[in-house]
């Protein structure tokens, strides 16, 4: 009994957060646009029971994801959005693995403060955050004035509503989702493993790569999901940085939903999203199992 | 003395492989290594024995390149090692804590040094086959250390260690949590592998027996010092100190006050009691105060006392403890000391001459005992 209700605590959380919600929406996006609040038809009228019920599921058809592939805009934006939060991704390792080792090589004294400047970030709001940052790359802005200034360039640089600034972007807000696994794996490592790697004939090069890096594997992938993951659905960096070409499936799916008011086909969009996304969260889940199997020896 | 007895260290024309040079090593304020002068000869089996936290491992870690000393110098060959990485010296260690490589199988552990070195394909699987078979570990090639157990992991970093067959060999607790009978074939091992490949070994062990059995000398730290280093017979027979008898084996020490009397000392070690009698070539100094050291199977325990005996001491058995091959008899001596002597049980533990209660002598010739300064 108490093994059931431990079973069916993460169960329930499931159904109610992550199952019912989808099924709603997978339902929308069977459905066809409608003048109506909601606005899509058929809905469900329990009242005219049995019959109610069966016309309700012979109207609901698969023509939304038809439409998806008739249009180019929503593959070209599926794959640019892959390419973005990939890239990205990649960015964020490259910056956040050495600020990661730096901390966990620093004195004890200084780790819960470099901990806490990583994560101070979050105590403001992310969209303030992403709207300070227009301020910086704009023309004008106080990177351009500081460049100018020093005398590097002449003309501005233009930066905001590039690709480039989305990249920033995403970079800036997700570094502590690739920073924290990565030190947790690195803090955990045993200094004498690399002195053993020495003595056997590395140098401290080698031993990082030999023996620092697979042991931070873990964090490492664990960190580039946490960071693809949420930057693939990636809707408020794009809109206030990205320009008219940044192609995201955030922006897309924000603009059927909310300008032209196509729920159902913003539904088979969201829908498209998270099969995609399935992939790497189950390999995401595997790694983490791995992990805890591997601790737990 | 024959020709094949290995003594390089009473040769003066015999180079040393490692110097120490007034070695000291401080952590913060804390002396790990005080004022540490020593030499170790090629082909040497030097084993480092003491209590804890005395620094065999800060000696062993200077050794390999991992602590740089705070004074002093350290050569190995006649070079200077200051300023020379861990992986630029000929010297492997197997470290106190195995370090071995989790993300790597037992054979990947083994193989690790081998590539390092340019090693691979035919040559490199026979080299780690043959430390795996070595240290019986065949089984168990293609386990992660996390899969094995902790005596089986000792042996993986021993491999590991010896796999490159370095000039110097570190051993910090090779054997420590292996069964008696597989420590004392690896002992075994070790001393073989020391003939054939004629590898110097430092080794640090808390086992007195291990240290007996395998080493060509002995030294006995205490407190970042060396106190003595003497062949494991010199160390068991002549020890310098009250520290290193009492550190090595079992020995009863009886104080009291020296007064020369022909070859050696008389010792009155009590009020109104006769004075016992040793040999010795010792000079006590002045104020004559000295610790009669005597090994608890040089003492004889008889009913009577025993005649034409230099030393005797009438006391009643407390307790006796029974070690199959063995059995030690704890004897309360007038005074209340408790003095140790030790038999061979020849006869069946039925008919064992003495019980508990009985009143006994102990016995010991005037070169059993020890005298030293105390
Ligand atoms: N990095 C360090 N910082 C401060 N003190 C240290 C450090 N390393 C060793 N010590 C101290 O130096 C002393 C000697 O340590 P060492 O590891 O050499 O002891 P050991 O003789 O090997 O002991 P054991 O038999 O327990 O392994 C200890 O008191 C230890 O606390
Ligand atoms: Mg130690």
């Amino acid at each position: 009994m108490r093994r059931f209700t431990l079973i069916a605590v993460p169960y329930l959380w499931l159904l109610v957060l992550f199952l019912v919600p989808f099924a709603i929406v997978f339902k929308i996006s069977l459905s066809d646009t409608a003048l109506a609040i909601p606005p899509y038809a058929p809905t469900l009228d329990l009242s005219s029971g049995w019959a109610g019920l069966r016309s309700f599921f012979a109207e609901l058809d698969l023509e939304n994801f038809w439409f998806l592939t008739t249009d180019d805009l929503y593959w070209k934006a599926y794959l640019s959005s892959l390419q973005i939060a990939a890239l990205s991704t990649v960015f964020t390792l490259l910056v956040g693995y050495p600020i990661a080792y730096a901390m966990a090589q620093a004195e004890d004294a200084w780790r819960p403060t470099l901990m806490m400047l990583v994560i101070l970030p979050f105590w403001t709001s992310f969209l303030i955050r992403v709207y300070s940052w227009i301020g910086i790359l704009s023309n004008e802005g106080f990177l351009n004035q500081f460049l100018i200034w020093s005398g590097l360039i002449s003309e501005p640089l233009i930066i905001l509503n590039t690709n480039t600034a989305v990249y920033i972007g995403i970079v800036y807000t997700y570094l502590p989702f690739m920073i924290l696994p990565i030190y947790a794996a690195l803090e955990k490592l045993d200094s004498s493993l690399l002195e053993a790697a020495e003595d056997l004939g590395c140098s401290r090069l080698t031993a990082f790569w030999l023996v620092t890096i697979p042991l931070s594997k873990q964090g490492i992938i664990a960190g580039c999901f946490l960071v693809f993951i949420p930057a693939l659905g990636e809707f408020v960096i794009p809109s206030l940085l990205g320009g008219s070409q940044t192609l995201m499936i955030g922006k897309v799916l924000f603009e059927e939903f909310f300008s032209n008011r196509d729920w159902p086909v913003a539904s088979a969009v969201a829908v498209i999203l998270l099969l995609i996304l399935i992939i790497p969260i189950v390999l995401f889940q595997r790694n983490e199992q791995k992990q805890r199997e591997a601790e737990g020896q | 003395m024959a020709q094949t007895v290995f003594a390089p260290w009473e040769n003066a024309d015999e180079k040393p492989l490692i110097q120490f040079k007034n070695v000291t090593k401080r952590f913060g304020d804390f002396v790990a290594i005080d004022n540490l002068t020593q030499d170790i000869y090629a082909r040497e089996f030097f084993a480092l024995l003491g209590p804890s936290g005395c620094g065999k491992t800060t000696m062993m870690r200077m050794l390999a390149g991992f602590e740089t000393p705070t004074e002093g110098q350290i050569l190995i060959a006649g070079q200077d090692m200051a300023g020379v990485p861990p992986n630029k010296r000929a010297v492997n260690m197997m470290f106190q804590s195995y370090a071995l490589f989790p993300h790597l199988t037992v054979a990947d552990n083994i193989a690790f040094g081998l590539k390092r070195e340019g090693k691979a394909g035919a040559e490199l699987d026979a080299r780690v086959e043959e430390m795996l078979r070595l240290t019986r570990l065949t089984k168990f090639a293609k386990r992660k250390p996390h899969q094995i157990s902790g005596g089986q992991r000792q042996r993986v970093a021993l491999a590991r260690a010896l796999a490159k067959a370095p000039k110097l060999l570190l051993l910090d607790e090779p054997l420590g949590a292996l069964d008696k009978k597989l420590r004392q074939d690896t002992q075994f091992e070790l001393m073989d592998i020391q003939e054939k490949t004629g590898t110097t070994f430092v080794i640090v062990t808390h086992d007195q027996e291990e240290a007996m059995t395998v080493a060509s000398r002995v030294a006995v730290m205490d407190e970042g010092q060396i106190i003595q280093v003497a062949t494991p017979a010199d160390i068991y027979e002549r020890p310098n100190s009250v520290y290193v008898a009492d550190f090595i084996g079992d020995v009863n020490i009886l104080h009291g006050h020296a007064s020369r009397n022909a070859d050696g000392y008389d010792i009155a070690y009590g009020e109104g009691k006769p004075a016992l009698h040793a040999k010795t070539t010792t000079n006590l100094g002045e104020s004559g105060k000295c610790a009669l050291a005597i090994r608890p199977e040089k003492i004889s325990i008889t009913a009577q006392k025993p005649a034409k005996v230099t030393n005797a001491i009438k006391g009643k058995i407390i307790d006796i403890a029974y070690l199959g091959n063995l059995s030690t008899y704890h004897v309360e001596i007038e005074g209340g000391q408790m003095i140790k002597a030790q038999t061979a049980n020849t006869t069946r533990l039925e008919r064992r001459s003495f019980t508990w209660e009985d009143t006994v002598w102990l016995s010991w010739t005037d070169t059993a005992a020890i005298v030293l300064e105390g």
